[in-house]
């Protein structure tokens, strides 16, 4: 990244003296320019929920097994917990206020998932979409087995209902294609 | 615009609200004038109490829901019956959290919405019993308003759909009217509800309120509630809730950038376990939750065990197994119909079997956490609780102070199961920012979460039976050895079993001798309140026991057990109610029906169990299809009927059947909490494994049995019968019986 030389604008005479903008590490969140000055070690999702006050991706454990805190990350499903900032820089993260439609409706997973009311109590539901939506970028149309590699866990048993909106949601996704193609 | 003091004396309460608004609620309590409502329900004056609807004069209808979902849809089921009564149109219906309502009655809470609590299978009967008059008075004060202005009776108006409709075609919104019917005296005597053929939308299906704001990451657990100034506390506990710290090193803990001061905080041993922290702990209270996490990743500190650290899961088994084998009295002995000794002497053939189940952990998808602020007038908090009652009881216990002056909000909840009908968290919370004076959000870690959890005890069933020569049944007697959960939590000595059985669970009234013991287990070890106590562990021994029987009698598993229930009849229950055979046995038919049982639950190549019981008047069966292949053991099919009544929201309770089926299925191949040296081994998902996808069935086929009787709960009602049909079909696949879980485990032993 170009260490660009900029300095404050013109202050009064007694002003502090012109600092350099901070250095620190760039990133794309759902889309727009952050840049983290803080710890890199810091893991992203505390940089999300703390910072950005992106909330819908939740804390689940120490070691991200649960799902709950996955983004995704130039296309790819992680536990934000296990990300470090300093891994991040020029990276595209997307989580899960960053999955609807520019024009602001729901991404027809979103709404397949509403359609097929696969939501248990809710906390981990980010997760379940941004690990469903990982793969179905892999796999247009996921069979079974490929919807048995979701990582997530779930004790509300909303797993039979989140099969059921990947299967709609593919659906719906290939007519859409379809139509714009 | 004013609340007429008028309704003082009426049922239900009604506020003129701001702008033409009309709120109704229902005063459960004694009056108070500074009753809080809901910020969305506050009009220009107040008087009312417990505001449930709210009719604005543009036609949108705000509902409010008391109980706290966990995922359990009550936050859709109890508005929708509130709704149906008004006749709203559910389009224009928008849902508010209601938070606990509680107004001082002279230092005394009263609780002003009633019974608040969720997670235990009475939110919706209670709500059908109270919460309906809400509505029906809103659409009886709507129908006097229209009555007015068209100038005609009201006995000739109807309503449907958000509007007043007469019979010449006239129609008025509802938004139209409320102005008007804010004016109008309530009458003195309850409105009569609905007969069942006007019902518009009880019965019929509807998705989750919050699904929407939910899967764009915008609906609010409690940590994602943000207040200005707020510090973060971590914390890490004593492994033993009656250790103590030894030795604390905080240098370097203090030295991390952001970490402000560390906390000691100890449990009040004059406090029930649930009202007081968890164990003795070390709080790191940081600016944010990484230096917090980081502080306490750098703290030293020593610990000493109590009592409690020289105890092991497996030496109390071995304890458990002592009792079973041995001659000592029960500690309680629940039931003994007939004469079980004496049945001895018509015995043909005798049988017995021990089944094993293990402790068990909570493991909610949100970790245990709370917002806390506290200062001399006023403390307020968001909690994820299942019982906001008692957590204020909590708050007020540690603060002192007035009813009126906690205030508790409660956000969606990231799963319950018991575990947040306990409060030791909020302790904390409170203890915590009163030593900052900060607003403070307490976060748990996994591993704190995981090993200071109020587990489901351990349990070993040993059942014994007496069949005569004609093949019937003649006895059962079934001795239970288990640690109550209710120990140490204020319950008199004498109904400690309450926790861990009950005198009606299957097959008690269908055998002429039976009798059921109950022998307590001395231990400290930290338990409570989980979902479907005590019926589940009850479930796989007995259901278990009835398919093993049936082995033995070389007999139809289905057979034997529709021979037990006998003819559709009404029992009396000990307990109170009636068991109603008829249902039982129809539940049970169905899953056998769809399943194809009679052709197949011999020769099918894949193995077939099956599964019934009843839980507070209502009725649920399983009927389920296990395939083997090497060591990987399938759930082909997994098909559950249930027997609720009326059905308040068929969608609702077809995921709550299914989810409970899925949570049921999954405990019972996977987990287990094993404890040595006092603390539970299982620190992480990795040690307490929740299915994955792979291993549970690809759908639950759910039956719903149309009923016209008052709704039953159903939020565990899945889980008792899902691991014995799936023991009982691993049979048939196998020919391995398992009496004790995890299954997954022992299946693998005995293969």
């Amino acid at each position: 990244m170009a260490q660009a030389q900029v300095h404050a604008p013109p202050q009064g005479a007694d002003d502090t003296p012109p600092q350099p903008i901070r250095k620190g590490i760039d990133l794309l969140v759902n889309g727009e320019n952050y840049r983290h000055t803080g710890d890199p070690d810091m893991p992203l999702l505390w940089y999300l929920r703390d910072v950005l006050k992106l909330d819908g991706t939740r804390y689940g454990g120490e070691h991200g097994e649960g799902g709950a805190d996955l983004v995704l990350v130039d296309g790819k499903a992680h536990p934000a917990i296990t990300l470090p900032m300093h891994a991040l820089a020029g990276r595209q993260v997307t989580t899960v206020e960053g999955l609807a439609l520019p024009d602001g409706s729901l991404h027809p997973l979103q709404q397949a998932f509403v359609d097929e009311d696969a939501i248990g109590c809710g906390y981990c539901t980010s997760g379940w979409l941004i690990a469903s939506m990982a793969l179905l970028k892999r796999r247009r149309n996921p069979t079974d087995d490929d919807i048995d590699t979701l990582p997530n866990l779930c004790r509300c048993g909303c797993q039979t209902r989140v099969r059921a909106a990947i299967k709609r949601a593919a659906k719906a996704m290939a007519k859409t294609q379809g139509g714009t193609a | 615009m004013s609340g007429h003091g008028m309704n003082r004396r009426g049922f239900l309460k009604v506020i003129a609200g701001a702008a033409g608004a009309l709120v109704v609620g229902i005063p459960l309590a004694r009056a108070a004038d500074d009753a809080p409502v809901p910020l969305d329900f506050l009009g220009d004056t107040l008087y009312g109490l417990g505001a449930y609807v709210r009719i604005d004069a543009d036609g949108g209808v705000l509902i409010g829901a008391r109980d706290p979902d966990t995922g359990t849809g009550v936050a859709t089921a109890l508005p929708r019956i509130i709704a149906d009564e008004l006749d709203a149109d559910w389009s224009r219906v928008s849902v508010v959290g209601l938070g606990l309502g509680v107004a001082d009655g002279n230092g005394e809470p009263d609780w002003i919405y009633g019974r608040q609590l969720g997670g235990t299978g009475g939110s919706i009967p209670a709500a059908w019993a109270d919460l309906r008059q809400a509505g029906a008075l809103a659409r009886w004060l709507l129908l006097q308003a229209a009555a007015q202005q068209l100038g005609v009776p009201a006995d000739g108006l109807r309503c449907a759909n958000g509007q007043v409709i007469a019979t010449d075609g006239r129609r008025l919104g509802y938004g139209a009217l409320a102005a008007a019917a804010a004016k109008i005296a309530p009458p003195k005597t309850p409105v009569p509800v609905k007969t069942p053929d006007r019902y518009t939308l009880i019965g019929q299906p509807a998705g989750d309120v919050d699904a929407r704001a939910i899967v764009a990451g915008q609906t609010p657990y409690t940590l994602d509630h943000h207040v200005g100034d707020a510090v973060v506390a971590v914390l890490a506990h004593c492994p033993w809730r009656d250790g103590q710290l030894k030795r604390i090193d905080t240098a370097d803990t203090l030295a991390v950038k952001g970490v402000l001061k560390v906390v000691q905080l100890k449990p009040d041993p004059k406090r029930p376990p649930g009202q007081t922290p968890a164990a003795p702990a070390v709080a790191v209270i940081a600016e944010t939750t990484w230096a917090a996490l980081q502080g306490r990743r750098r703290l030293k500190l020593d610990w000493q065990p109590g009592a409690s650290g020289t105890e092991s899961s497996d030496a109390l088994e071995q304890q458990a197994t002592a009792l079973l084998d041995g001659k000592t009295p029960p500690t309680a002995r629940v039931r003994d119909d007939g004469d079980v000794d004496k049945a001895g002497k018509l015995a043909a053939r005798r049988f017995e079997a021990t089944y094993y189940q293990p402790w068990l952990a909570h493991a909610t998808a949100e970790t245990m956490g709370c917002l806390a602020r506290v200062d001399k007038n006023h403390a307020s908090l968001v909690v994820p609780t299942q019982a906001p009652q008692r957590a204020w009881a909590v708050v007020q216990a540690l603060t002192g102070l007035k009813p009126g002056q906690i205030e508790i909000r409660v956000p969606r909840v990231g799963g319950g199961y018991g575990r947040r009908l306990d409060h030791d968290y909020v302790a904390e919370a409170v203890i915590l920012a009163q030593a900052v004076d900060k607003p403070l959000r307490l976060m748990w870690t996994r591993d704190e979460d995981m090993a200071h959890d109020w587990y489901r005890p351990a349990s070993a069933h040993r059942i014994s039976a007496i069949i005569d020569r004609r093949r019937r049944v003649i006895a059962w007697d079934q001795r239970l050895a288990s640690a109550s959960a209710l120990a140490g939590r204020g319950v008199p000595e004498r109904e400690l079993w309450t926790s861990e059985l009950q005198a009606d669970q299957l097959p008690a009234g269908l055998i002429p001798n039976y009798r059921s013991d109950w022998y307590a287990l001395d231990t400290a070890l930290p338990r409570g309140p989980h979902r479907g106590m005590p019926h589940l562990t009850n479930a796989f021994a007995a259901e278990s026991f009835v398919d093993e029987l049936a082995h033995l009698l070389r007999e139809d598993p289905l057979d034997t057990r529709l021979r037990l229930l006998g003819e559709p009849r009404q029992l009396p229950l000990a307990g109170g109610g009636t068991l109603d055979i008829g249902r039982l046995r129809n539940v049970l038919s169905l899953v056998a029906e769809r399943i194809g049982w009679k052709p197949n639950w011999l020769h099918s190549v894949n193995g077939l169990g099956i599964a019934c019981w009843h839980v507070d008047g209502a009725y649920v069966a399983h009927a389920i299809e296990t395939s083997l292949k090497g060591n990987t053991l399938g759930i082909v099919r997994a098909i559950c009927a249930v027997d609720v009544g009326r059905v308040i929201n068929p969608r609702g309770l077809e995921g709550q059947v299914a989810g409970a089926t899925l949570d049921a299925l999954g405990s019972a191949l996977n987990l287990a909490v094993t404890f040595e040296n006092g603390q539970p081994q299982q620190r992480d998902w990795k040690d307490y494994p929740l299915a994955s996808m792979a291993q549970l069935p690809d759908a639950v086929e759910v039956i719903t049995v149309p009923g016209d009787r008052d709704p039953t709960g159903a939020s565990f009602l899945a889980m008792p019968t899902a691991a014995p049909a799936l023991a009982n079909a691993v049979f048939r696949v196998s020919a391995v019986r398992v009496r004790r879980l995890p299954l997954m485990k022992e299946l693998l032993r005995l293969l």
